[in-house]
């Protein structure tokens, strides 16, 4: 089928999330039309790309019909007829849910994720299916995955970021207006930054993990990655809310995090860690840092300097926190229930270490041994606690400096994207590309990226840090500075 | 601090993951240079810090005793390895 045809009163692929359900709503245009639109270009670009590992027209298209009904009764929401793109991380009944790896090729899911739920079921939106990502989310480059690396769509020679790489580079092409991301060491914020996209992170259990395939589970939060702060508000007011079959989801009030976007930015106190403007950054990253910075100056915001003493601790305590509890996450890949199992094997031991040899790729092994040794006994006090005692140092270090500041601001990612095999023999370099986001993670705050300029041709991202259950103000100082700016609009070239 | 061949090999079986010779020889050197990175923590003096196991400072919560889910153990079971009569199929570990 042809893309929509004139009558439609805007370039669809870059229409906003409100732009598109205007049109839905006034039946300007159908949500088997969008769906169509998308599902076509994904058809043409996701060869050269990767960045969906599961499409499946007839389902989508199915879920598009179904949304078209909710409209034609009027019994819709501001997202109805809307499509977007699932992480591959997300359990969505009836679909292959793989989450990057071997271990799950074949698993079909039997239930939704919350998240998949409240979108689709309950907001009805449509999926346009699932994308690709570092295997079990461990990675900062996507290259990890079973399915193959995605493809930047600014240079296709270089990383989109990752974990949530396949969301970034789907939203980066326009082939989906938004997508689902998880962020447990900056997954959502790194390839937001390295796309040129909006993403944000929640703060820890605001977004329900019920059904999102666990890594580590102190540290793993959903959340919106898409082309503006006005569109991450939108998914986020239907992503959001207390869920009774998440332990750690928090019981608050619904909140509309939409609610402060047009807020004006005067007094606005924006936080520089001196840390994060020391050694370390590259001189492009941190030059589109410096003219954001001036441009909120002239928002009416002002800087003070800040401290996070103990930042350059997080990576390390990270490298032992996260994979301890992925260690004990990723034990329920047995070859017994559900996902693979080795062809061949002797005893029931034997069938557990062929069937993790085989299913798990070489750097979720990695981190399941590291795990595996900390936790061990005569090492715990020394690695798992210590680690757990700087993770008091890290938040503590957010709390003072909230105390002089409304947000915290500096670059997402110390470099723009880079590429592809470049850092992929060196697990400790890699791990280094995530040094500012990590610690968010760690304190359980919320965090944003945001596009805030080029360097050599490739998206910087700014990061934006709120204390706990900011996100509103998060989403107003982004969206301000997108009203000042047009570094959110562009796109890749070569990419139509 | 660094890992013997023996010690990364111990600590693959613990999680239970068959690894050879040649594999447990590329693992050492990476998990020591991962090891190198996390050593930075032992510089730091951290007496009397509570440790955080989690982001939220809260109590966990609790629910009543009640059965709150259907029985879906068939659709459960389609994505099984292996399954009869309502059992999952393993070797046979008493003889």
């Amino acid at each position: 089928m042809a893309e929509p045809g004139p009558r439609l009163p805007m370039n669809m692929i870059n229409a906003s999330l409100k732009e598109l359900s205007q049109a839905l709503a006034a039946k300007q245009v159908s949500s088997v039309e969008l769906t169509t639109l998308f599902l076509d270009r994904i058809d043409r670009l996701n060869p050269q790309i990767n960045a969906f590992v599961t499409v499946d027209r007839d389902k989508s298209l199915k879920a598009a019909a179904a949304a078209d009904a909710r409209i034609a009764a009027g019994q819709f929401g501001p997202l109805t007829g809307i499509p977007l793109a699932q992480k591959d991380i997300f359990c969505a009944e009836g679909w292959r849910t793989t989450c990057g790896s071997k271990m799950l090729e074949n698993f079909v899911a039997p239930y939704d994720a919350t998240v998949v739920r409240k979108l689709e079921g309950e907001a009805g939106m449509v999926s346009l299916g699932k994308t690709n990502m570092d295997e079990f989310a461990m990675g900062s480059s996507n290259e990890n995955s079973y399915f193959g690396a995605v493809k930047n769509p600014w240079a296709l020679d270089r990383v989109p970021g990752g974990s949530s790489g396949g969301s970034a580079a789907a939203v980066a092409a326009r082939l989906a207006p938004i997508a689902t991301g998880t962020d447990t060491g900056g997954s959502i914020r790194q390839p937001a930054a390295m796309c040129g996209l909006t993403g944000l992170k929640p703060t820890y259990g605001v977004v329900s993990r019920y059904g999102m395939i666990a890594y580590a589970s102190s540290l793993d939060q959903g959340g919106p990655m898409g082309r503006s702060a006005e569109d991450c508000a939108l998914l986020l007011n239907a992503m959001a809310g207390f869920d009774e079959r998440d332990s750690t989801s928090l019981e608050r009030p619904a909140e509309d995090y939409a609610r402060d976007l047009d807020k004006p930015l005067a007094g606005l106190r924006v936080g520089l860690p001196k840390e994060f403007f020391a050694a370390g950054c590259d001189a492009g990253v941190m030059a589109a840092v410096q003219g954001a910075i001036r441009e909120l100056e002239k928002l009416g915001a002002t800087m003070v300097e800040v401290s996070l003493p103990n930042s350059h601790l997080s990576v390390p305590a990270y490298y032992v926190i996260a994979p301890a509890e992925a260690s004990s996450n990723l034990s329920r890949y047995d070859g017994v229930r559900y996902g693979y199992r080795a062809p061949e094997y002797g005893n029931l031991d034997d069938m557990y270490m062929k069937t993790r040899a085989q299913g798990f790729g070489a750097e979720v092994k990695r981190r399941i041994l590291v795990g595996a040794y900390v936790l061990s006994h005569g090492y715990y006090d020394a690695y798992y606690l210590q680690a757990q005692r700087i993770r008091r140092l890290i938040a503590n270090d957010f709390v003072a400096a909230f105390n002089e500041c409304d947000v915290i601001l500096g670059p997402t990612a110390p470099s723009t994207a880079f590429r592809i095999g470049e850092k992929s023999s060196d697990p400790v370099q890699m791990y280094l590309s995530d040094i500012y986001t990590i610690a968010v993670n760690l304190a359980g705050l919320p965090g944003m990226a945001l596009p805030c300029g080029f360097a050599d041709g490739l998206p910087v991202g700014l990061q934006l840090i709120g204390n706990y259950f900011a996100e509103a103000r998060l989403l107003n100082v982004a969206h301000r500075f997108q009203q000042a700016t047009d570094w959110h609009t562009q796109q890749p070239e070569g990419i139509a | 601090m660094s890992l013997t061949l023996d010690q990364v090999k111990r600590i693959a079986h613990l999680a239970r993951i068959e690894i050879g010779d040649e594999e447990a020889l590329a693992t050492q050197g990476q998990l020591n240079g991962i090891f190198q990175l996390i050593e930075q923590m032992q510089a730091v003096d951290t007496a009397g810090i509570e440790p955080m196991a989690h982001a939220q400072d809260l109590a966990q919560r609790l629910r009543a005793d009640a059965v709150s889910e259907e029985n879906r153990r068939a659709a459960f079971q389609a994505v099984a390895p292996e399954t009869e009569a309502g059992l999952y199929l393993v070797p046979k570990v008493i003889e």
